[in-house]
């Protein structure tokens, strides 16, 4: 190889030893891996770590703060804004995911039936997905405005329901419902498309012998529908849960946190105290206050993927 | 369970055409428990667009007047929304802008995940398992807690107020996404056809060109265009490190620069919204399919 190499001229020299320098394993993986993990170490692993130690600080904008141990922490925990945000978030994560699971899983059960049109139907379905969340949650917050919401109308005006408008947004419980049915709407289609997809992998044997040994409807569908749907459905809970707890785009846009603070999630919260507020170091740490509950819903994820693999085999992957 | 009832002989009971679900048997039943439900559920999930839609060709009149105009029908169309939001403020301006970072964040997210990608899945070495779960993990971290401190990081590398801030963030929920969607699809290429290619004397880059991301394509278009409208989507980041108005991506723009004061022209903010959100929708609607494969992959993998 060598003595080849010598034998050509120069240029042809240099190429087959870029050639085989690229065709060298251990420096093409470093090659191959170095835009993406450059960019998650600058962008991701870097800022995650710089915001843990923001949150022990007192950064502000344009000024570098110094440690000041749980101080943040502390003052948070004193401050009912910020414990209101925290059951702000465990009520609209936990209403919010029930609801678009039960919703979800219904429709995608609904749309696994033999239908017309499934493909359009399924295509319709998704748009709230696809479409940006602010602009759609611009559509809600117009939705519930309070003179001129047509939800109102339909209820006053069409069906004689009530006797006055309903003020969605102007005081907390009214506006947490709201916002917690603009996430439901935002979400079930996502929920639903990816249970459908699960349940279209399930084999019509599984209920031909179910039926066979006497099974009704809802029997097959505990002990056949379910435990089938269980991996994937662990799976799209986790995803889930994680985007609608550090959810931000929908209360930003419709309520921007009020009326007085009180719908705020602990995502809102961190972007006001830390960006327009300029307490970097205490809206990191209500960020950092987040990361609990992620690495418990990234373990769930973690150990659900692994259960599919022991369930499925080796084979079947 | 699988094995138990696989040998099962198939019996005539079930209508093949159907799924198996539940066996719905007559008409009226059939409607009531399945047509009825699942019109509401599509009545319901496009209301808000239907609205925004109306909403964006209503004259001022009709817009604040339910009593003697039907607020669900429009009766003399205006474009005046359209045109005052085109041709009186920075729309055209914003859509470019949007338009040009998530191009951008995506081309360079596709780069980094094709090679990723091939690196873990193809080139097997000692820990690529664990790359790949360290990428998986990266997707799981939200931008809600990475924005504060990527702000400083932003401020120190001078990219503040500056589009170049918004290319380099968003690959960083790009790139697991991408990366996990090719792993899949490269799974699915035997490698036999790459091995064939390299005992021709290919190098590893020429058949990862010429022979792997061709038949990997499906899931190159899966990918693209799913990184697309999530750059297009994305508000956080956009938030956060844009201040100028011209400077803005549309979802930023028109939250923040439509809303003038206490009065919302919901006219024109509709408009905004509905030109916003047609962009992915077109793209949506060529490939709608690729969507939902690269959804469901994403989740499957």
């Amino acid at each position: 190889m060598t003595i080849a190499a010598e034998a050509r001229p120069v240029p042809q020299l240099t190429q087959s030893w870029l050639v085989r320098l690229f065709d060298y394993k251990p420096f093409l993986i470093f090659i191959c891996l170095l835009p993406a993990l450059g960019l998650l170490l600058v962008f991701l692993s870097y800022p995650l770590g710089l915001g843990i130690w923001l949150a022990f600080t007192d950064t502000r904008i344009g000024r570098s703060g110094v440690f000041i141990g749980f101080e943040n922490f502390e003052s948070l925990w004193h401050d009912p804004v910020f414990i209101t945000s925290v059951w702000n978030t465990l009520l609209y994560t936990g209403v919010a995911t029930v609801a678009k699971f039960g919703l979800g899983l219904w429709l995608a059960l609904l749309l696994n039936n033999h239908l017309p049109f499934k493909s359009l139907l399924r295509a319709l379905i998704l748009v709230p997905w696809i479409v940006p969340t602010v602009l759609s949650a611009i559509a809600f917050w117009w939705i519930y405005d309070p003179q001129f919401s047509i939800i109102s109308y339909v209820l006053v005006d069409v069906l004689g329901w009530r006797d006055t408008y309903v003020d969605f947004l102007g005081s907390p419980w009214p506006a947490r419902w709201s916002l917690i049915a603009a996430n439901v709407w935002r979400g079930i289609p996502f929920v639903a498309i990816s249970l459908l997809a699960g349940l279209q992998t399930i084999s019509p044997t599984l209920y031909e012998a179910a039926m066979l040994d006497g099974a009704n409807a809802w029997q097959r569908f505990r002990h056949v529908t379910l435990p089938m749907l269980m991996p994937i459905l662990a799976i799209v809970l986790t995803f889930s849960v994680l985007f609608t707890f550090t959810d931000f785009q929908l209360v930003y846009a419709i309520t921007r946190g009020g009326p007085i603070n009180s719908t705020h999630l602990m995502a809102t919260l961190a972007f006001q105290r830390g960006i327009p507020g300029g307490q970097l170091g205490e809206g990191a740490a209500i960020a950092v206050a987040m990361i609990p509950f992620l690495v418990m819903a990234t373990l769930f994820s973690y150990f659900a993927l692994a259960r599919r693999k022991w369930q499925q085999g080796e084979d079947n992957d | 369970m699988t094995d138990q009832a696989s040998p099962a002989p198939r019996p005539h009971l079930v209508d093949k055409e159907s799924t198996g679900v539940i066996d719905w048997s007559s008409g009226p039943r059939r409607f009531i428990t399945l047509y009825l439900p699942l019109s509401l559920f599509v009545i319901v999930l496009l209301f808000p667009f239907y609205w925004m839609a109306i909403t964006a060709i209503k004259p001022n009149g009709e817009l604040l007047d339910y009593k003697n105009n039907n607020p669900f029908w429009v009766k003399s169309p205006t474009l005046e929304n359209i045109n005052k939001l085109l041709f009186q403020t920075d729309y055209p301006q914003w859509l470019l802008t949007t338009m040009t970072v998530a191009t951008v964040a995506t081309a360079l997210s596709l780069f980094a995940s094709v090679l990723a990608a091939y690196a873990i899945q193809r080139l097997k070495f000692k820990g690529s398992n664990y790359v790949g779960l360290a990428i998986y993990l990266a997707y799981l971290v939200p931008p809600s807690i990475l924005f504060i401190p990527l702000a400083t990081l932003i401020f120190q590398f001078g990219l503040y107020d500056s589009q170049l801030a918004l290319i380099l963030t968003y690959p960083t929920f790009l790139i697991p996404f991408c990366t996990w969607l090719l792993i899949g699809y490269f799974k699915s290429i035997p490698y036999e056809l790459e091995e064939c290619a390299m005992i021709d004397g290919a190098t590893r880059l020429q058949t990862l060109w010429k022979i792997t991301l061709p038949l990997a394509l499906p899931g190159l278009i899966s990918a693209g265009i799913f990184a697309f409208t999530l750059s297009w989507n994305e508000f956080i980041y956009a938030l956060a490190f844009i201040q100028s108005a011209e400077k803005k991506t549309v979802p930023v723009a028109v939250l923040t620069q439509l809303v003038e004061g206490d009065v919302y022209h919901w006219g024109s903010l509709m408009a905004g919204a509905l030109l916003g959100s047609i962009p992915v929708a077109i793209l949506y609607s060529f490939f709608v399919d690729y969507y939902v494969a690269s959804m469901t992959g994403a989740v499957k993998e």
